[in-house]
């Protein structure tokens, strides 16, 4: 016999507190009232001077797939689904300048704007509403969670790409003679760039039978003893496969880290500049530079 | 597994396979110097192109071959060293010092010639 006051009895509590129960309901709720509380997420965005690189129809264009995607994400718990969404999303937005900081306010501002529809619809029935928040705080909370980790996933991405792209550039292996090839370095040299150096040597050793490789450091201010430990070993490297390595353009502060270290400097070919460097491995060829007017 | 040693002219070419077991290097350290001898050959060349790693017995072994090979008076040549496999080898410290070194088989054979034109002129 059901009471008739509004608390319901034990047997109505169980059936109806389920939490896939709540949810559904909420879900329910959530798109019956879509338009509306669309429109006040993207008030509150605009109020909160968030998402200023974008215009207004993009931020609705943007606003109404994100609200559609959190619903989702509510009712059928495929946080997956999610994280591709929100990667993809910052794929989009990441090169209009959004920065980490805007979406992840906006998506704390939808997560505000549903819980207060969610406290003004339950306000008469504080225990259900209890019960509606403990089924929809940790998803909520797991939604804002995985958009924040996927856009961030999507920058890492991307910087890790562009630097690729510098360390790439910022180093050619330039042949200047027959079996003669300079490697000028500029700049600061890290382990991983180091490496990768390195292996761009080996390579274009091989690919262009070098036999002599002029290295000039005269770019690079400092390099500590990792560093250091690196050079040494592209200078065995390459020995490795027949070719004599020259280092030119030892700063006074290098050859101070060099001497530190302990290298065997009868394992290293060094002078001073890159014009000497490129002389004796001239004569290290065979090569002879005599000027026209001479050769007459 | 076998190691084919050719003769070419006062030279000999071995050529190492991928997979060479330390029982394989052993046995090479000693027939290499064997055929040396046989052919009063000048100088080895080891060619160790279709080898994709190389670790500290093998490269500690190739050293040995080199100098038992000049303590009878000839000279060793490894060539075909892998881009990566040279950089794994700097990295453990196995440097293969003391040994000369070339490209491939055609710059092996280039430095040799080189090297006892010199000597024949003196």
């Amino acid at each position: 016999m059901a009471k008739r006051d509004s608390t319901p009895t034990d047997l109505e509590l169980k059936r109806t507190e389920e939490p896939s129960e709540l949810l559904r309901e909420l879900v329910a709720h959530l798109r019956q009232n879509r338009t509306q509380l669309r429109e006040e997420w993207v008030v509150r965005i605009s109020e909160t001077r968030l998402l200023t690189a974008m215009t207004k129809e993009e931020i609705f264009a943007e606003a109404t797939s994100v609200y559609d995607s959190y619903v989702e994400a509510l009712e059928t718990e495929a946080f997956e689904a999610l994280q591709a969404y929100a990667r993809n999303l910052s794929e989009r937005i990441i090169p209009r300048g959004v920065e980490t900081h805007e979406v992840v306010g906006i998506v704390l501002l939808l997560r505000d704007v549903l819980a207060r529809s969610l406290f003004a619809k339950y306000q008469n029935d504080f225990k259900k509403l209890n019960r509606i928040l403990d089924a929809y705080e940790p998803a909520a909370n797991r939604i804002a969670n995985t958009v924040a980790v996927g856009f961030v996933q999507e920058r890492e991405r991307v910087i890790r790409q562009q630097q690729e792209a510098i360390r790439e550039l910022s180093t050619p292996v330039l042949q200047v003679r027959e079996r003669l090839l300079i490697l000028p370095i500029i700049g600061v040299i890290d382990p991983q760039r180091a490496r990768q150096l390195t292996e761009q040597l080996l390579r274009g050793i091989r690919t262009n039978r070098a036999k002599v490789v002029v290295i000039d450091i005269t770019g690079v201010a400092a390099m500590d003893v990792t560093v250091a430990n690196h050079l040494v070993q592209t200078v065995e490297a390459s020995r490795l496969l027949g070719a004599t390595v020259i280092v030119t353009g030892l700063s006074p502060e290098i050859a101070q880290t060099l001497v530190t270290i302990g290298v065997d400097l009868g394992k290293m070919n060094t002078v001073g500049d890159l014009q000497g460097g490129i002389e004796q491995a001239e004569r290290l060829l065979g090569y002879k530079v005599a000027s026209i007017a001479e050769e007459r | 597994m076998e190691v084919p040693i050719l003769k070419q002219g006062a030279f000999l070419i071995a050529t190492f396979q991928a997979a060479l077991s330390d029982a394989d290097l052993n046995q090479l350290r000693m027939g290499l110097v064997q055929q040396v001898v046989k052919f009063r050959s000048r100088a080895v060349i080891v060619d160790v192109t279709a080898m994709d790693v190389m670790d500290s017995f093998a490269s500690r072994t190739l050293r040995e071959i080199a100098h038992m090979i000049r303590l009878r008076g000839a000279e060793t040549v490894i060539v075909g060293i892998q881009p990566e496999v040279a950089f794994a080898m700097v990295q453990l410290g196995l440097t293969l010092e003391g040994v000369a070194t070339a490209l491939d088989l055609e710059e092996g054979l280039a430095y040799l010639n080189e090297k006892f034109k010199i000597t024949n002129r003196g």
